[in-house]
């Protein structure tokens, strides 16, 4: 089961890696103050689904590679995003003059 | 261990150590124009980790899209918000980093406990190596057309959304009259709208 520490780098070590960068990206998410700091580590939560699914490609789906193509579709929807939530935080910018995650308090109750 | 896995081990190990600590210098370091360039070397370290995955193609990809794209988009979006500002105090914010920390690593021994335990179904099928680039064409043009088509329209709607999000004109006259609009509109235009207004 553990024997995957031998071969380095396996399937478990990029998944292992994932996890970190997962989590790392939750963290910065939860504890930015800066709005295009929040942006940035969604695109690190993004990066670390991506490594997943390279990895699960690259060796348990390794003849039809359909891991590869999903991250093409991640990208995609990530640089849409990207975009969409620039845009956003510019005009959300332009009408409270801060980027302060705290001051964005519009739509609660 | 042959040179050749040597070598994959050695290359994984590096990368895997400038993704955690470019990631770690992103969320934390408190100058963000530095954790923009750290998270373009993450991108690019991410990029690398797909080279050692035989995939040529989506780490091209992820240069020009990610680092080419987002990280330029990002540091142009810095630029046009970069105010420094003081940030209020606000109540229980170490409690708010350790809990939320807490909440982290709990989630990552969950992931980590996944990892390990299971039994995945190795090895796999051998991997088609070079011929990955020619596998996601055929992929993209038979079986996954549709999904391929849709990311072309959402793609034009993310173009249409953001540039209407991010402008913000007044019409010069009035669409239905004809008549010249009002010049206070116009010049409110440039003026925040929704700025608090000092409690009375």
């Amino acid at each position: 089961m553990v024997d995957f520490i031998n071969e380095m780098p396996s399937l478990q070590a990029y998944l292992l890696l994932a996890a970190l960068l997962f989590c790392i990206g939750v963290w910065g998410l939860i504890n930015s103050r800066n709005a295009v700091r929040v942006l940035m580590s969604i695109e690190l939560m993004l990066n670390a689904v991506n490594i997943n699914l390279m990895a699960f490609s690259s060796y348990v789906d390794g003849d039809l590679i359909r891991g590869q193509v999903f991250a093409v579709f991640v990208i995609t929807v990530a640089a849409a995003e990207a975009a969409v939530g620039l845009a956003i935080l510019l005009s959300l910018y332009r009408n409270r003059v801060t980027v302060d995650m705290e001051q964005f308090n519009l739509l609660r109750w | 261990m042959t040179i050749v896995g040597t070598t994959e081990l050695v290359c994984f190990l590096v990368l895997a150590a400038v993704v955690v600590a470019g990631s770690l210098g992103g969320v934390r370091l408190s100058n963000i124009v530095y954790s923009a360039f750290l998270l373009g070397g993450v991108f690019m370290a991410v990029a690398g980790l797909y080279l050692l995955l035989n995939a040529s193609f989506v780490a091209a990809a992820q240069v020009l899209v990610y680092v080419g794209a987002i990280n330029v988009l990002i540091l142009f979006a810095i630029m046009l918000v970069n105010k420094r500002e003081d940030l209020k105090a606000i109540a229980n914010l170490t409690t708010r980093r350790v809990v939320s920390a807490g909440v982290c690593l709990g989630l990552l021994a969950l992931l980590v406990r996944v990892v390990v335990t299971t039994p995945w179904n190795l090895p796999g099928p051998a991997a088609v190596g070079e011929e990955a680039t020619a596998r996601i064409g055929e992929h993209l043009f038979t079986d996954y057309l549709l999904p391929f088509e849709l990311a072309s329209v959402l793609l034009l709607m993310a173009m249409i959304g953001a540039i209407v999000l991010a402008r913000r004109d007044v019409l010069a006259t009035d669409v239905v009259t004809g008549e010249v609009a009002d010049q206070g509109l116009i010049e409110k235009s440039s003026t925040p709208l929704l700025l608090e207004r000092p409690s009375s």
